[in-house]
């Protein structure tokens, strides 16, 4: 079987698991965003419980693997009568443990912004909120972009592993086509190339793109 | 807890002052920084505060825009106690919201401007009376339109600071802290980070408050020059304290201590 031929007849496979890559992926990022966003702010609050909570999040999903997250959410929650699909429980999993990594991209961004910017707000008399969300975040957020591109890149790679609880992803399809052909080095290739191209000519351009629109509404370009 | 029955809840009578600093105390650690200072400033006057650096100067006007904690002793504003709270008839400090009903009373400059990166001259302007005195943007705008008027800003109210200069930038800072309307204004070595022939334009537009508005104002300032020339009295600090106040031509030209005499003839051979 040439290449071709080979391409054409599990291309729409592929192409299928390429599809829930990309949903796992968003909706994994979007999770994460959100998480990291709220472990964030929680962890710079004086509030010791808050804190101490945010800190524990941090500590758990940063601290473990992955893998062995993504088999506690599908395998054991069932036994304390939290049962998700396996769809789902790829997403959540990757969401949480990024939202971890987030988070602290998130810190970091916040403490990056100048004191005198937090002086000028509390100046015209912002409540904390506000400040927070009006003067603080929008230039925390451009800080912390670059760092969010690599995050972003870690996740959509990190998705390979929802197809060790048989979610229908890329590397899922890779693996069902390798065992019924064994055409190794034809799939794993080709699943390689894919990743790359997403990783490479979508996602870290995407990036770029933001990152340069956020610093045009700063008027920084 | 700091025993504050001896201050009063309250200073009234037709000639209380604007800003008054009664025993204030504030300290880092061991490194006292304000040392039992008494300061009243009255209403429509324009004090500058002068010393050498680590003099307590600029830390006065931080306590007086709530920037600072305060460790002893109370600040009033227009008779009320700004960094503490009547609590039934006794003083407790401030909490957050007290000082949110109080601190609006006061506008503050920065030596390093701080204006928001994010946003135009004209939505710095805006911001706070939109987000925080609840204005519609409509009016908020009508309001830092004039001020940006004020300030000889008006052409440049789309710009973004990055696209400022120093001296545009302050000017602008100047704008929106006035947008606040407060009755208190505080400039914080304003001219300091500026190069030194744009340095007029910012002095010019103080000159323009001071005559033709009734602000009460404090200016810590290295510009002796300038403070000599539009302060209706200048306070000389030092160790945390004030060493010699008085009017700009009694102070300048024939200070009492020695301190403050050795300071300005440093001052002056600087130039």
């Amino acid at each position: 079987m040439s290449f071709f031929e080979f391409m054409s007849l599990y291309w729409p496979r592929l192409m299928s698991g390429t599809g829930v890559t990309a949903a796992q992926f968003l909706l994994g990022a979007v999770l994460t965003v959100g998480l990291a966003l709220v472990f964030g702010l929680m962890k710079m609050s004086s509030n010791r419980a808050i804190k101490g909570f945010a800190v524990v999040y941090i500590e758990i999903f940063r601290g473990t693997s992955l893998l062995v997250q993504l088999y506690w959410i599908f395998f054991v929650l069932p036994l304390f009568g939290i049962t998700l699909e396996k769809f789902t429980a790829g997403w959540v999993a990757i969401g949480l443990n990024a939202g971890a990594y987030g988070a602290e991209l998130v810190r970091g961004g916040i403490m990056s912004v100048p004191k005198g910017q937090w002086e000028a707000a509390t100046a015209i008399n912002m409540s904390a909120a506000r400040r927070m969300r009006r003067i603080i975040l929008p230039q925390a957020l451009v800080n912390m972009l670059p760092a969010w591109g690599n995050l972003m890149v870690e996740i959509l790679k990190g998705t390979a592993l929802v197809s060790l609880i048989s979610v229908t992803d890329l590397m899922f399809e890779a693996k069902q086509i390798n065992a019924s052909t064994y055409l190794s080095a034809q799939i794993f290739g080709t699943a390689l190339v894919i990743y790359y191209i997403l990783a490479r000519f979508l996602l870290t351009p995407f990036m770029r793109w933001l990152e340069g629109f956020m610093a045009r509404k700063l008027g920084r370009a | 807890m700091e025993d504050l029955s001896g201050f009063p809840l309250e200073i009234v009578g037709e000639n209380s002052p604007m800003v008054s600093f009664k025993k204030v105390r504030k300290s880092y650690g061991s490194l006292v920084v304000l040392d039992d200072l008494d300061l009243d400033v009255a209403a429509g006057e324009m004090v500058s505060v002068i010393g050498p650096s680590g003099s307590g100067k600029t830390t006065v006007l931080r306590m007086l825009m709530t920037l600072e904690k305060i460790n002893g002793g109370v600040i009033y504003v227009d008779g009320k106690p700004l960094t503490h709270m009547d609590k039934g008839g006794k003083l407790l400090l401030a909490n957050d919201k007290h000082l949110r009903t109080r601190r609006s009373d006061i506008g503050m400059c920065f030596q390093h401007f701080n204006l928001f990166p994010h946003m135009t001259a004209i939505q710095n302007c805006m911001e706070g009376p939109v987000q925080v005195l609840g204005l519609s943007k409509a009016e908020a705008r009508d309001r830092g339109e004039e001020l940006l008027e004020l300030v000889g800003m008006i052409d440049k109210k789309d710009q973004h600071p990055s696209r400022l200069s120093g001296g545009q930038q302050q000017r602008v800072a100047i704008a929106r802290a006035l947008a606040m309307r407060p009755k208190v204004m505080l400039f914080d070595e304003v001219t300091s980070a500026l190069d030194p022939e744009v340095i007029g334009e910012v002095t010019n537009v103080i000159r323009k408050l001071v005559s033709e508005h009734n602000l009460t104002m404090l200016m810590v300032t290295h510009q002796m020059g300038f403070a000599r020339d539009i302060s209706d009295r200048v306070c000389f600090f030092y160790g945390g304290k004030i060493e010699e106040q008085g009017p700009p031509a009694e102070l300048f030209g024939n200070p009492k201590r020695e301190r403050t005499q050795q300071f300005l003839s440093a001052v002056k051979e600087a130039v």
